[in-house]
């Protein structure tokens, strides 16, 4: 970053002040740091450094046989982590062009779907904390509990589930699950309406989130933005309608767009894919068909030689594996995660640009980043 | 002797007591308070419901390291948290908990002292516990806390325009700046001066809600933007001073709105004589229950709201409070001169 | 290594390196997509090679037509690529070009995908497509940084994930695995005592 520019006004001479938000401050959401060059509170520009939570998740999955890896994708989204792992699983069975049964792709899009909603709690509690209303962020995780409570009875563990295998699942869902997934969605109805009656038509929230790090579609299109934040911009860009995967592609639901593309229809856009959310865990877990939990998967992981993308839409956006395989080892020649934190982490600058200290918090967390993901 | 120096000077040393321990004490029903808003428990392992919890917390500020950074400017910043305590807590001597009672053969007021410009007193006192924050904010010689006594000073001071110019409103009406005269004047009025300066009231509260930082004004210390604003460098003891001076302002706001609009120690209906069973009460009951009701609103405001943003803040403050405060004391003036 | 002859390099992969991934051609009765036929038709010596593998489309494009080809994609109606989803690079260091840069694209229009590749030399020029698709820049960053691909034309060419002072670039096949060289390996507490002092450098 250059030295501080020296304005020079009619009557004072003024000093830029360069203000280092982070790797520790308590709304950067982790090790994020954001060099600010403020003229009085507004942002002139912003320099947003990140690499802190870096442990070589692409290096390390290079020496890591390929069931490993499942492992490693837990640990860059962790607060989606089954997100991570379906998107890594599929991308591994379109290498082999392995066909997976119908009952697992339903539970994947259960778990997808759960975690979207486990996400999207963090997020609106975080989100809403940032912004000063720090009850929502206690409302969101006593529901995000029930999530966890789900996962641990489905695959043992709360945070890094490890829940998927190449080809299907590791083991089948435990009897009476899919009732207490229904369950979940019947109390998860009125808590998206509690948090609503928080925030949506609260003043001082509208005042906060409207008109703040306003982008318009193709813009945020061309930065290469994902997920909500490309959708609150109004363009219809999701990859469960768009490539579909799981069982997306027999579920109906609607994708929620904004208008405007500020910090408010963001907002919105991913209240509404609670709803959305919840409609689609409803279809899928009363059609859970019967059958095999595995496809017909060889004894030895051994794709073969070739580099295929494939993308899913995880809570914050599209999430891409790249993998190279040279069909001769037993772990892939490249790996590489396009993590929608990342992407959309770099429209940071153009979004915080011209606003207050303030906004900068609260497009932090309108973006919606988890560093894990972001530094991989 | 006795009524000059012995009785003021029993008084003074409970009232700081009674308000420090109030203090600390506070600081447990806001966490208490905001807990149960959230669906938790609160400090539930010091004592039974964690009852010793500020004594816990007491203990541990002070024992704890105290760091001056080494480029601070080191008497400003030791100096800062002082002149943010002092002011809050010499309010207390104008402010009538309760009305006279007997002792000991004795008529003594349930005040320290009943100076004749007692509101004159409380604002100008409370002004300077501004310096604490701006002081120390400067002082740090770090940024954040910069930023944050610039957000702060600017806040306090136009707020106070406006929180001044609804006690000159009620000070028509009451037609004296002593805090006892303006009790009786409500007992003579029969009604609380809430009912007559609904604006005032109105704006005093906000008002009050952005003089003590309180959320949803909580901009100098806005910990989720500047890391906890003016006291960001200060630890242990200091810091302690400063979040004491916080809620014992909030005391002090609770205490002020109650004598001047909720009648203080009156109680409900005071001129309503078959009411007069109430009287058994002590007077004093009654200034607290009225104070814990407005400090209960504070925390359930800030449990509830969202933060506002600096430049919000600050028109709010200018473009609608002001105006407003001004044309409520203008009517107030009007109405007086041609009513009475 | 039992497999392997001749005594490898001090910190050469173990494992035989495969010259570069296959490339399919794609099969005889499958039509290439319209946007395809229309870029080579505007941009003669665009593309190099196209290949199809599990149902991704992927084009080869010589370095010197790459800014002209990322040009056409994203602004030819027909193809509309606005959104360059990632950029990404592989290391085959036995292979005179050693790197494949990698661009994924998707049109939010027509929702289709296509892989753009080019291949470089290590000290070889690669233009940055920033200019066209403002979210590469991050991407070109860390490619930069995990490859050391010379990306030039780039806005702000900078390590992104590792520290600015750092050496090497860990993505590549030949970077040691078990971190920045012999010094830390053999002599710790000299290379702590190396950091310390760098540190304190730095912080006057």
């Amino acid at each position: 970053m250059e030295t501080p520019t020296v304005h020079h006004g009619a009557m004072f001479d003024t000093n830029e002040l360069v203000l280092n938000m982070g790797p520790q401050h308590p709304s950067t959401h982790g090790v994020l740091r954001v060099v600010l060059r403020l003229d009085g509170e507004k942002v002139v520009d912003a320099d947003v450094v990140i690499g802190y939570l870096h442990r070589g998740i692409e290096k390390l999955s290079e020496n890591r046989n390929w069931t490993q890896i499942i492992l490693l994708t837990d640990r860059m989204d962790y607060v989606a982590a089954a997100t991570s792992n379906v998107g890594y699983c599929e991308t591994v069975e379109k290498l082999m062009s392995l066909e997976v049964p119908r009952r697992a792709r339903y539970v994947r899009t259960i778990l997808c779907e759960l975690q979207r909603i486990a996400s999207h709690c963090l997020w609106v509690g975080t989100h809403a904390m940032d912004i000063g209303a720090m009850t929502v962020f206690l409302y969101a995780f006593r529901e995000r509990e029930l999530i966890l409570d789900l996962f641990e009875e489905f695959c043992g563990a709360r945070l890094t589930y490890n829940s998927m295998r190449i080809g299907g699942l590791p083991l089948d869902i435990p009897p009476g699950w899919d009732k207490k997934v229904l369950e979940f969605c019947k109390i998860m109805d009125s808590k998206i309406d509690e948090y609503e009656t928080l925030l949506t038509h609260n003043r001082i929230w509208l005042e906060r989130t409207r008109g703040i790090g306003v982008i318009s579609g193709p813009e945020a299109a061309g930065l290469g933005l994902c997920g909500p934040v490309l959708r609150g911009s109004g363009v219809p860009r999701d990859v469960r309608k768009d490539e579909p995967y799981a069982a997306y592609d027999e579920m109906t639901f609607d994708v929620p767009l904004g208008t405007s593309g500020d910090t408010y229809d963001r907002y919105l856009v991913r209240m509404e894919e609670f709803r959305q959310s919840l409609r689609i865990i409803r279809q899928a877990a009363e059609g859970i068909p019967d059958g095999p939990i595995v496809g017909k998967v060889p004894r030895l992981i051994k794709p073969p030689a070739g580099e295929t993308y494939h993308a899913i839409e995880s809570p914050k956006g599209e999430l891409g594996f790249f993998i190279v395989s040279d069909g001769k080892s037993t772990n892939p020649y490249r790996f590489r995660v396009r993590s929608p934190s990342f992407c959309n982490l770099q429209g940071l600058r153009r979004l915080v640009r011209g606003h207050l200290v303030a906004d900068v918090v609260a497009l932090i967390g309108s973006i919606d980043i988890v560093l894990g993901e972001v530094d991989r | 002797m006795i009524d000059q120096l012995v009785i003021p000077l029993v008084k003074i040393l409970i009232v700081l007591n009674a308000t420090l321990v109030g203090v600390t004490y506070m600081v447990l029903l806001e966490r208490k308070v905001i807990a149960w808003t959230q669906s938790r428990l609160g400090p539930m392992r010091v004592g039974p419901y964690g009852a010793l919890q500020p004594i816990a917390d007491a203990l541990k500020l002070m024992i704890k390291e105290d760091i001056t950074p080494v480029r601070a400017d080191k008497w400003v910043f030791t100096a800062a948290p002082i002149v943010a305590m002092v002011p809050a807590l010499i309010v207390y001597a104008v402010i009538p908990f309760g009305d006279t009672v007997n002792l000991f053969g004795r008529e003594i007021p349930l005040y320290i002292t009943d100076i004749n410009v007692g509101l004159l007193y409380i604002v100008s006192v409370a002004s300077v516990g501004v310096y604490g924050i701006i002081l120390g904010g400067y002082a740090s010689n770090s940024k954040y806390p910069l930023l944050a006594s610039l957000r702060a000073s600017a806040q306090l001071i136009s707020y106070e325009v406006a929180i001044t110019l609804t006690l000159v409103s009620v000070i028509l009406v009451a037609g004296s700046l002593s805090m006892v005269s303006i009790v009786r004047a409500q007992e003579s009025a029969h009604v609380w001066f809430a009912f007559l300066q609904p604006i005032a009231f109105v704006i005093f509260f906000i008002g009050g809600l952005a003089e003590t930082n309180r959320s949803p004004f909580d901009m100098p210390e806005a910990e989720q933007e500047l890391t906890g604003g003016f006291h960001t460098e200060y630890s242990g003891m200091r810091f302690a001073l400063f979040f004491l001076a916080e809620y014992a302002n909030m005391i002090v706001v609770a205490s002020v709105a109650t004598t001047l609009f909720l009648g203080g120690w009156l109680r409900p209906f005071p001129n309503v004589a078959w009411l007069s069973f109430l009287d058994v009460i002590p007077s004093w009951t009654w200034f607290l229950v009225k104070s814990f009701g407005f400090l209960y609103i504070f925390i359930w405001v800030r449990a509830t709201l969202p933060r506002y943003r600096y430049d919000q803040l600050m028109r709010l403050g200018w473009k609608v409070l002001i105006p407003l405060a001004i044309a409520n004391l203008v009517i107030t003036g009007i109405v007086k001169v041609l009513l009475l | 290594m039992p497999d392997d002859p001749k005594a490898p390099e001090a910190h050469a992969p173990k494992a035989a390196v495969p010259a570069g991934p296959p490339d399919p051609a794609p099969p005889a009765d499958l039509a290439p997509p319209a946007f395809l036929a229309s870029l080579s038709e505007a941009i003669a010596d665009g593309i190099a090679q196209t290949s199809y593998f599990v149902g991704d489309w992927t084009v080869v494009v010589p370095v010197a037509r790459l800014l002209d080809v990322a040009r056409h994609l994203c602004d030819a109606p027909d193809a509309a690529f606005d959104l360059c989803s990632d950029v990404t690079a592989s290391d085959w260091p036995t292979r005179p070009q050693r790197f494949d840069v990698i661009y994924c694209l998707y049109s939010t229009r027509h929702r289709h995908r296509l892989r753009v590749k080019i291949r470089a030399a290590e000290h070889e020029g690669v233009p940055s497509v920033s200019g066209i698709w403002p979210g590469a820049n991050w991407l070109e960053r860390e490619v930069y940084d995990m490859f050391g691909v010379n990306v030039t034309g780039h806005p702000d060419r900078r390590r992104l994930l590792m520290p600015d002072d750092w050496q090497g670039h860990p993505q590549r096949k030949d970077y040691p695995l078990e971190g920045p060289g012999e010094l830390l390996m053999e002599n710790p507490i000299d290379w702590l005592k190396l950091r310390q002092a760098r540190d304190e450098a730095d912080i006057e």
